[in-house]
C-alpha cells in the first residue's frame, strides 16, 4: 500500500512543478517581433503589409482575416472607403445600395455615428500605427542589437524611409478628411494610451516636414521597385499639400506647389499614356503615367474593395459583366448629370454607359437612373481578360504625371510664382489633345473654371473630387449645385462644417482628448 | 421490484415464526430512532394481526401488547417501514432509516457526489426515465423543457443539429454563453470538430444515464474560471452487479416538413409581374418571366426515413460490472440527400479490488460519424427562386438545370437553381471522437475515512471531408468546381486527483466532507492547410498556413462540507485556476463560493408532519469566472504571415505580408457574481415536490469587443474586459404524482423561468451618453440589433413603422422621435428583445396497466423575432433587381407594396411568443415473451408535434431572434421496440 500512496504522491509532485511551465504558451505557427525582424526577409514581409493596407483587407485575400472590426471587411477597404468619402459626396457618383449610412454621402447628411467614416479613420491609423511600429523596430540600435548590418541594413533603412512616406500619404488623407486628428508617431509604443489631437494646421507642417526629411533618401523617379515610392511620389505628396495649403491652414502656398508639381514633370521621366483609356485598365501597371500606385492582383492580391469594387459596382441594368473581364455585376454606382454634362463631343474621356439608363436620377436607388461609367474595366490593353474574374488586375493610380500638369497650371493661375502660364496651358492642353486625339479643343486661356473641370474630366471617378470642389468653394455652397446635393432633386447648399467630416463617434468616446470637429457636436 | 420481493421475505419469513410461536402474549416497550440515534417521535408501531398499533412519544418511546408472532410494521413518514416479529423479548429497539425517496437519491456534483437532501446549491438533475422520449441524435435534447432556468433551443432540421443550450440566461456579449459540460468527469471541448454538424451528436443519447446542472456559483464555482455559464455533468450508464442483461432497442422514425416560407406561387408571381406599375421594373424585365409553375420548397424537401438500434450487454462478471453498448444511427435530413451515419460503441467498467477500497471506473466512449451535407445554401434559393421558370432547362450546360444567364455564364447575383445546388455538391464529413477516462478511487486502508480519486482523461477528435463541385455547376462557374479536403484534430487532456476525507463526529452529530485536488487539462487544435483545387484538381489557391492552438489549464480546488445535526448544512468550495490564455501576471484568478442551506423538516416543529415531508432553505454565494472565446494567445504581441491571395507586389516579386496582431496585455477571464435563494419544499412523502430559486447574477470585466484609440494598437476594435451585464431571474418548479396506483399513475412536471432582469449595465471604458450601443443581428449588410447600456443584449433597434389607413406600412416613412425633422439614428428606438421574458416546460407522463404514455411542452413568453424574409423578399427590388433575372417575393408583398428594402422598418419585428410540444409518446408493455426470459416494450412517438404562434414565419424559435430562411424542424413520427433479456 505504501507503494501506491508513494507513486501517487510522486504523480502529484511532478505536475505541481510542472504544471505552471505549461502555462506558458506560444503559437506554432505566430512569430515574435524577435523571430520575424532576425532577417531582411521579415522587414520586407512587414513594410509589405503597409503598401498592402491601401489594397487588402487583411491577412486573408480577398477575406477571412480582416485588420479592422466593427464593419464587413470588404466595406473596410482604404481605397473603397477613400474613394466613397471623396466621390459619392459630389457631382461624379451616386450609389444605389441601401447598405448602412452609404446613401448619407450623396445626401450629405452623414453623422459622427457612420460606420464608414470610422472604418476610413480606423484604416488610416491602422496604417499609422504600423508605419510607426516599423519605423520603431528598424532604428539603427535595434538592427544592431539584432545583428543586421552591412547591405541588409542598408535596405531595411531604405524601407524605413519609405515607412515614413507611408505615414505622410496617411497623414495627409486623414488631414483632408477629418482635418484635426489623433497623433501618434514612432514614439509612441503599442498599448492603452490615448493620443493627444493635433490641429490641421500643425499636422500639415508635420507632413511637410517629414516629406521634406524623406525626400533626399528616397530613390531616385522610376528607381524603386514597381508599387514602391520614390521621389516623384513624395514631390506629388507636397505638391498636393500646398496646392490645399489655402484650406489646411488659411495661408496659400502655390508657389510651393508650382516648385513640386515642376520637379515631377521636369526630373521625373514620366510620359503621358497615349490612350487616356488605357490608364485604367487591368495592365495599367505598364503605364508610363504612373507615379504611385495601389497595385491589385487578380490571384495575388485579393480584396472586395480597391478596383474590384470600383470595376464591378458600375456594373448593371443592361451591361454584360463579361465586356468588363469579371463575372458578375454588382449595380450600383452611377453618375449625375452635372458630369456627363461636362463633356463635349469627342473627348476620348467620356465613358458613359446611356443604353437601358437614364441620365437624370429620380431614384438613386434604381441602377437604370443615371448613367453608370464604363472607365474601370478588368480587361487589358489588347481586350483578353485579366487574370481572375473575380478579382480584378487594375492598379489604382494615386499619382499620376496628368495630376502634375494640373496642379502646375492650377497653381500658375492661383498666382504661385516660379511658373509661366504658357507653360501651364501647354501642360492642360497635352491631356486635352490626349483626350479628343488633336488639337481642335486646345483652351486658349486659362481659367479656374476651366481648370476644375478640366480636373473632373481627367480624374472623375479617381478619388479627387471632394478635396477639389472644397478648394474652388463649391462643395458645401450654392455656387454651384448638383442633382441630389444635399438629397433634393436639384441640389441645395449644405452646412458649411460639412467640409470636413467628424471625428468618428467611437473615437470620441474612446479618447476624450479628441475635440469633436464643429458642426458635429 | 426488488424491494418488494425483499418485503415478501420479510413477510414470509414472518409467517413461518408466527405459526411455531402463536397464541403467547407479551407486552413490549422501546424507542424509534433514527439512524443517527435522533428519537423519532410519533411513529407508528402497528400490529397487522390485532389491527392495533401505537405512536410513539415525544422521546421515540412506546408500548404496546402482542403476541408473539406477530409481526409489527414500525413506520414513519419519511422513513423506510420496518417489520419486526414478535418474539420473547419485551424490549425492542428500533432504527428506521430513511427511505429512499429521491431525497436520498446520488446527485453527481463536481469531483463527488452528495445526496439530495445535502445540497447546498442550485442543482437540477434529470434522469434517463425523465428524458425526452423519441428519436432524439443530440443528447442536449434530452432535457429540453425539464429544468427551470435551462433552456435549450433546437438548431435547424439538419441531421445531428447542434442546440444553443443557456443556463441562466446569457452573461457575455462576446465569449461564450455556452455552459460547461463534463461526461464523466471529463471537461469536453465546446469547439466545433469538423466534419461533423455539432460535437455532442458525437455522444449516444441512449448510452446517458442522467443530466445533472450545476446551475448557480456554489454549485458551479468548483469549475471555477470556465463556470460562469453554468455546468452540465453527464454521466453515461454504467453496469451494474448481478446477472448478465441485454438491452435491445430500434427506433424508426420518419419526418415530415411543417410548413414553408409564404412565398407566391408562379401564377401569383406572374400576375404581380405583370401587374406592377412602379418605376423599378424595366420592360425588360417583365419579359423575363417564365409560363411554368414551380414550387421550389416542396421539390428539395422529402419525407426523411431514420433508424436508431442500440444493443447494450450489462451485468457483472464477479466483481468486474460491465456495460457494452453498440449503437448505429442512420438519419435522413429532409433537405434532399441530407444524411448523419453515426456508430457508437461505449464501454464502462467499474471493478473493485482491495477488499473494494481500490475501485476503478473505465469509461470510454467512441463514436463514428459520417455525414452527407446537403448544399444548404438550396434552403434559400428556394424561396427566393423565380416559381415560373422549370427545374431543367432541357439543355446540357450546367448539369441541364435551368439557371439565369448573363451570356453564357451564369447570373451570379441571381440564386441558383436550388436542385442544382443539391445535386451539384457533394459534401462530406467524417469524424471520430473518443472520449475516455481511468478513475482510481483508493479508500485508505489504515483510514478509511480518506480516499484519494485520481483521474486520467482524453477527448480526442478526428475530423476530415472532402468537398466536390463539378466544373460545370452553375454555383462555381467562374471558378471551375471544387475538389478539396479538409482535416482537424483536437485533443483534449485532463488529469484530475483529488483526496476526500468524510467523517462523522458523533459527539456533535456533525458530517464532515473535505476534498483538496488539483487538475491539469490541455486542449490543442491542429488543422493543416489545404490548396483550394478547382474539380479537375488543378490549384485554385494554394495552401495557406496551418493552423495549431493550444491551451493549457492548471486548477487547484478544494470543498468543504460541513453538516450538523442534519439540519444545518454549510458548503464552502474554493478553485484556483491559472490559464495559458493570459500574461503571466494575470493568469491566476480565485474563484470562491459559500452556501448555507437549513433543512427545516427535520427541524422538531416538522419532523414527522404527515404533510411537510421536506422543507429546505438555501442561500448561496459565488464567485465564477468565463474564459471560453478568448484566443489562445490574445495577450501577446504576435505577427502572422498573410496567405498567398494576400501579397503585394513589389516590382515583378509578390511579397508574403506579415501583420503584427492587436493584442490586450492585459486580457482577464470575465467574473461572474451569483447570489442565490433557494426552497425546496415537499409534500405528502414527496408526492408533490416544489422548487424555487431566486437568483442575481453580476457579470464584470466583460469581455467585449470595444474600440480601442485609433493608432494605439493593431487594431480598431479589441477584445477587452469592459462591460457589466446584470441578471436576475426566478425558477419555479414543481413535480406532482397526480395518480399513483397499482393501475393507473400520473406524474406533472411544471417549470417557470422569469428573467426579471438581463441588463447591459456598462459597454465602455468612457460612458459616453451618446453612445447608442454596438451594432449586432446582421442582416446582410446592415444590423437591427443593439447592445446598449440600459437595455437587454441584443435588443432590436428599429425605426417605428407608420401605418396607412388601411393598417398596411407605409414605405419610407417612420416616426421621427427625436422630432429632428430628418431620419437618422436618433430616430430608431430600442424595442423588444430575441429573448424570452420568461419561458415554461411541462412535462406529462403517466401509464394506465402496460400503457404508459407522455408529452412536453414548451412555452417562450415575450420573445421578438426580425423576419428578415419578409423583410428581404416581401419588396419589389427583390422581384425586380434590375440585374437581368426575377426572384420570387414573399406573399407580403401584396400587403405592403414596398419597393425598396426597409431593413429598420418595425414593421418586421414580431412576437414570436410560443407554445410548442416537443414530444408525445405512448409505450406499451408486452411483459415476458414466452419462457426466454425476454420483456418487450413497443412505443411509438410524435416530435414537434405542434406549435402555437402569432408569429408569421415558419418556426417562431430561432436562437438570435432573426430569421433568415431556416432549414425546417421536421415532424417526425417514429415506431420502436425494446427488447430485454
Amino acid at each position: 500500500m505504501n507503494n501506491l500512496k508513494f507513486s501517487l504522491l510522486i504523480i502529484c509532485a511532478v505536475f505541481l512543478v510542472d504544471c505552471t511551465k505549461d502555462l506558458d504558451r506560444t503559437p506554432e505557427n505566430g512569430l515574435t517581433a524577435d523571430k520575424l525582424f532576425a532577417n531582411e526577409a521579415g522587414y520586407r514581409s512587414s513594410l509589405a503589409k503597409i503598401y498592402g493596407g491601401l489594397s487588402l483587407t487583411g491577412n486573408n485575400g480577398p477575406d477571412g482575416s480582416g485588420d479592422l472590426g466593427g464593419i464587413d471587411e470588404g466595406f473596410s477597404s482604404y481605397l473603397r472607403n477613400y474613394w466613397n468619402l471623396q466621390e459619392l459626396c459630389t457631382d461624379e457618383a451616386v450609389i444605389g445600395w441601401n447598405d448602412q449610412t452609404i446613401k448619407d454621402f450623396h445626401e450629405m447628411d452623414w453623422t459622427p455615428a457612420d460606420n464608414f467614416l470610422r472604418a476610413m479613420y480606423s484604416r488610416l491609423f491602422y496604417q499609422i500605427a504600423l508605419a510607426n511600429s516599423f519605423i520603431r523596430e528598424s532604428e539603427d540600435g535595434v538592427l544592431s542589437s539584432r545583428g543586421i548590418s552591412g547591405s541588409d541594413a542598408d535596405k531595411v533603412r531604405a524601407y524605413k524611409v519609405e515607412a515614413r512616406f507611408l505615414r505622410a500619404l496617411s497623414y495627409w488623407h486623414a488631414l483632408d478628411l477629418f482635418g484635426n486628428v489623433s497623433f501618434v508617431t514612432e514614439e509612441d509604443a503599442i498599448g492603452a494610451f490615448l493620443p493627444e489631437q493635433i490641429s490641421r494646421a500643425d499636422l500639415f507642417s508635420y507632413i511637410e516636414s517629414e516629406c521634406k526629411a524623406i525626400e533626399a533618401e528616397l530613390p531616385a523617379p522610376k528607381q524603386n521597385e514597381y508599387g514602391r515610392a520614390d521621389k516623384a511620389a513624395v514631390w506629388m505628396l507636397l505638391a498636393n499639400l500646398y496646392l490645399n495649403a489655402q484650406v489646411y491652414t488659411g495661408q496659400a502656398k502655390y508657389t510651393e506647389a508650382i516648385t513640386y508639381s515642376k520637379k515631377v514633370i521636369a526630373e521625373g521621366g514620366y510620359a503621358l499614356q497615349g490612350n487616356y483609356r488605357h490608364l485604367f485598365l487591368a495592365d495599367n501597371h505598364k503605364s508610363t503615367e504612373m507615379i504611385f500606385a495601389a497595385t491589385f492582383d487578380g490571384v495575388k492580391t485579393r480584396t472586395w474593395g480597391g478596383t474590384t469594387y470600383l470595376v464591378h459596382a458600375p456594373i448593371g441594368g443592361d451591361m454584360q459583366a463579361a465586356d468588363f473581364g469579371v463575372d458578375n455585376p454588382w449595380g450600383g454606382l452611377r453618375t449625375t448629370s452635372a458630369l456627363v454634362d461636362k463633356f463635349s463631343a469627342g473627348d476620348q474621356r467620356a465613358n458613359f454607359q446611356e443604353a437601358g439608363q437614364k441620365k437624370d436620377i429620380e431614384d438613386i436607388g434604381n441602377f437604370r437612373d443615371g448613367f453608370s461609367i464604363k472607365k474601370w474595366s478588368n480587361k487589358t490593353t489588347t481586350g483578353a481578360n485579366g487574370s481572375n474574374l473575380t478579382w480584378v488586375d487594375n492598379d489604382f493610380p494615386i499619382f499620376r504625371l496628368a495630376e502634375a500638369h494640373l496642379i502646375y497650371a492650377e497653381a500658375v493661375v492661383r498666382g504661385g510664382t516660379g511658373g509661366s502660364t504658357n507653360e501651364a496651358l501647354g501642360y492642360v492642353n497635352a491631356l486635352r489633345r490626349r483626350a479628343f486625339g488633336n488639337n481642335n479643343n486646345d483652351l486658349a486661356t486659362l481659367t479656374l473654371p476651366s481648370i476644375i473641370d478640366e480636373r473632373a474630366r481627367e480624374f472623375h471617378w479617381e478619388g479627387k473630387r471632394r478635396t477639389d470642389l472644397i478648394r474652388f468653394n463649391q462643395f458645401t455652397t450654392a455656387d454651384y449645385l448638383w442633382p441630389w446635393k444635399g438629397n433634393v432633386k436639384d441640389g441645395r447648399a449644405v452646412e458649411s462644417f460639412r467640409t470636413i467630416f467628424p471625428i468618428p463617434a467611437p473615437e470620441i468616446n474612446t479618447n476624450p482628448n479628441l475635440q469633436q470637429n464643429p458642426g458635429y457636436n | 421490484m426488488k424491494i418488494r420481493s425483499h418485503h415478501i421475505g420479510l413477510l414470509l419469513l414472518a409467517m413461518l415464526f408466527s405459526v411455531v410461536a402463536w397464541g403467547q402474549q407479551v407486552t413490549l416497550s422501546g424507542r424509534v430512532v433514527d439512524t443517527a440515534k435522533e428519537p423519532l417521535p410519533g411513529a407508528t408501531v402497528f400490529s397487522k394481526a390485532k389491527q392495533t398499533g401505537t405512536v410513539t412519544d415525544e422521546n421515540g418511546a412506546f408500548s404496546l401488547v402482542a403476541e408473539v408472532g406477530d409481526v409489527l410494521e414500525i413506520s414513519f413518514t419519511g422513513f423506510k417501514a420496518h417489520f419486526e416479529t414478535v418474539g420473547t423479548a419485551t424490549v425492542l429497539n428500533i432504527i428506521l432509516e430513511e427511505s429512499k425517496n429521491y431525497l436520498e437519491e446520488l446527485v453527481v456534483v463536481g469531483y463527488g457526489t452528495a445526496k439530495k437532501k445535502d445540497l447546498t446549491g442550485s442543482v437540477a438533475t434529470v434522469t434517463a426515465n425523465n428524458f425526452q422520449k423519441g428519436q432524439i441524435s443530440t443528447p442536449e435534447q434530452l432535457i429540453a423543457g425539464k429544468v427551470a432556468g435551462v433552456q435549450i433551443t433546437p438548431g435547424s432540421g439538419a441531421p445531428g443539429s447542434g442546440s444553443r443550450i443557456r443556463i441562466r440566461g446569457g452573461s457575455s456579449l462576446n465569449a461564450s454563453n455556452s455552459p460547461l459540460i463534463v461526461i464523466d468527469g471529463v471537461p469536453v471541448d465546446n469547439g466545433g470538430i469538423s466534419g461533423v454538424a455539432n460535437p455532442l451528436a458525437l455522444l449516444n443519447a441512449n448510452d446517458i444515464e442522467s443530466f445533472n446542472i450545476l446551475k448557480d456559483a456554489s454549485a458551479a464555482a468548483i469549475y471555477g474560471s470556465r463556470a460562469a455559464n453554468g455546468v452540465i455533468l453527464i454521466t453515461t450508464k454504467s453496469g451494474g452487479a448481478g446477472q448478465f442483461k441485454v438491452n435491445f432497442s430500434t427506433l424508426n422514425s420518419v419526418g415530415f416538413k411543417t410548413g414553408a416560407v409564404d412565398v407566391l406561387t408562379g401564377d401569383e408571381f406572374r400576375s404581380v409581374v405583370n401587374g406592377y406599375t412602379g418605376t423599378i421594373a424595366s420592360s425588360a424585365d417583365r419579359l423575363l418571366v417564365g409560363t411554368g409553375n414551380t414550387n421550389w420548397q416542396e421539390e428539395i424537401y422529402r419525407g426523411a426515413f431514420t433508424t436508431d438500434n442500440n444493443i447494450s450487454f450489462s451485468g457483472g462478471i464477479k466483481r468486474l460490472p460491465y456495460r457494452l453498448s453498440v449503437g448505429y444511427l442512420n438519419q435522413n435530413g429532409i433537405l434532399l440527400r441530407d444524411n448523419l451515419q453515426r456508430t457508437s460503441v461505449a464501454l464502462n467498467l467499474s471493478p473493485s479490488f482491495l477488499d473494494n477500497h481500490l475501485s476503478v471506473k473505465v469509461n470510454s466512449k467512441y463514436a463514428q460519424t459520417n455525414s452527407f451535407f446537403a448544399n444548404q445554401g438550396a434552403v434559400g434559393a428556394a424561396v427566393y427562386f423565380d416559381p415560373t421558370q422549370p427545374i431543367y432547362s432541357g439543355e446540357q450546360p450546367f448539369g441541364g438545370y435551368f439557371e439565369w444567364l448573363n451570356g453564357a455564364q451564369p447570373n451570379f447575383n441571381a440564386a441558383r437553381n436550388p436542385l442544382g445546388l443539391l445535386y451539384m455538391r457533394e459534401d462530406k464529413g467524417n469524424s471520430d471522437r473518443l472520449i475516455g477516462n481511468v478513475q482510481l478511487d483508493y479508500k485508505m486502508h489504515f483510514l478509511p475515512e480518506l480516499r484519494a480519486n485520481l483521474n486520467l482523461g482524453m477527448d480526442q477528435s478526428w475530423g476530415s471531408g472532402t468537398v466536390f463541385v463539378p466544373a460545370e455547376a452553375a454555383s462555381q462557374a467562374n471558378r471551375g468546381g471544387t475538389n478539396n479536403q479538409y482535416k482537424q484534430t483536437r485533443s483534449n487532456k485532463l488529469l484530475e486527483f483529488y483526496l476526500n476525507y468524510a467523517k462523522e463526529f458523533e459527539a456533535i452529530k456533525s458530517r464532515l466532507d473535505f476534498i483538496a485536488g488539483y487538475s491539469w487539462q490541455d486542449w490543442k487544435t491542429e488543422s493543416p492547410s489545404f490548396p483550394d483545387l478547382r474539380a479537375d484538381g488543378t490549384e485554385f489557391e494554394p495552401a495557406g498556413i496551418d493552423f495549431a492552438t493550444q491551451n493549457t489549464l492548471v486548477s487547484f480546488y478544494g470543498r468543504l462540507n460541513y453538516s450538523a445535526l442534519d439540519r444545518y448544512l454549510f458548503t464552502f468550495t474554493l478553485r484556483r485556476d491559472g490559464s495559458s490564455r493570459f500574461n503571466p501576471d494575470a493568469r491566476w484568478g480565485n474563484f470562491p463560493s459559500a452556501a448555507l442551506a437549513w433543512r427545516i423538516s427535520n427541524e422538531a416543529f416538522l419532523r414527522g408532519s404527515k404533510v411537510v415531508s421536506d422543507l429546505k432553505l438555501r442561500l448561496g454565494w459565488g464567485t465564477i469566472g468565463q474564459q471560453d472565446g478568448i484566443a489562445d494567445y490574445g495577450y501577446q504581441a504576435n505577427y502572422f504571415y498573410g496567405d498567398a491571395a494576400a501579397q503585394y507586389q513589389f516590382g515583378n516579386e509578390f511579397v508574403t505580408v506579415v501583420r503584427p496582431q492587436g493584442y490586450d496585455a492585459n486580457l482577464q477571464w470575465e467574473k461572474t457574481e451569483t447570489q442565490n435563494i433557494g426552497l425546496d419544499l415537499g409534500l405528502f412523502d414527496s408526492k408533490l415536490s416544489f422548487s424555487a430559486d431566486f437568483f442575481i447574477k453580476n457579470t464584470r470585466d466583460l469581455l467585449a469587443i470595444v474600440p480601442v484609440a485609433a493608432g494605439t494598437n493593431f487594431t480598431n476594435n479589441l477584445l477587452t474586459n469592459v462591460g457589466s451585464i446584470r441578471n436576475q431571474g426566478l425558477e419555479l418548479a414543481l413535480n406532482t404524482k397526480v395518480v399513483s396506483n397499482a393501475k393507473f399513475s400520473l406524474d406533472l412536471g411544471v417549470n417557470a423561468t422569469f428573467i426579471l432582469q438581463n441588463e447591459i449595465t456598462k459597454l465602455q471604458l468612457i460612458s459616453d451618453p451618446n453612445f447608442l450601443g454596438a451594432d449586432v443581428g446582421a442582416t446582410g449588410f446592415n444590423f437591427v440589433q443593439k447592445h446598449s447600456v440600459g437595455y437587454r443584449p441584443s435588443t432590436f433597434f428599429l425605426y417605428k413603422t407608420v401605418y396607412d389607413e388601411q393598417g398596411n406600412p407605409i414605405e419610407g416613412l417612420y416616426k421621427d422621435l427625436d422630432g429632428s425633422g430628418t431620419l437618422g439614428e436618433t430616430d430608431k428606438r430600442w424595442y423588444k428583445n430575441p429573448e424570452p421574458n420568461a419561458y415554461f416546460g411541462f412535462t406529462l407522463s403517466g401509464s394506465y396497466e402496460k400503457l404508459s404514455f407522455g408529452c412536453v411542452m414548451r412555452s417562450n413568453v415575450g420573445n421578438y423575432m426580425y423576419n428578415a424574409v419578409k423583410a428581404g423578399a416581401g419588396i419589389y427590388q427583390s422581384i425586380f433587381p434590375n440585374q437581368g433575372y426575377l426572384s420570387n417575393a414573399h406573399r407580403d408583398i401584396l400587403n405592403t407594396r414596398f419597393d425598396n428594402r426597409q431593413t429598420w422598418a418595425d414593421y418586421y419585428l414580431e412576437d414570436a411568443s410560443f407554445l410548442r410540444m416537443d414530444n408525445l409518446y405512448f409505450g406499451y408493455d408486452l411483459g415476458a415473451m414466452g419462457k426466454s426470459g425476454m420483456t418487450a416494450r413497443l412505443n411509438a412517438s410524435v416530435q414537434n408535434v405542434f406549435v402555437v404562434t402569432k408569429y408569421s414565419g415558419l418556426d417562431p424559435e430561432i436562437a438570435g431572434g432573426i430569421d433568415n430562411a431556416i432549414y425546417p424542424r421536421p415532424r417526425v413520427f417514429a415506431i420502436g421496440v425494446n427488447l430485454e433479456f
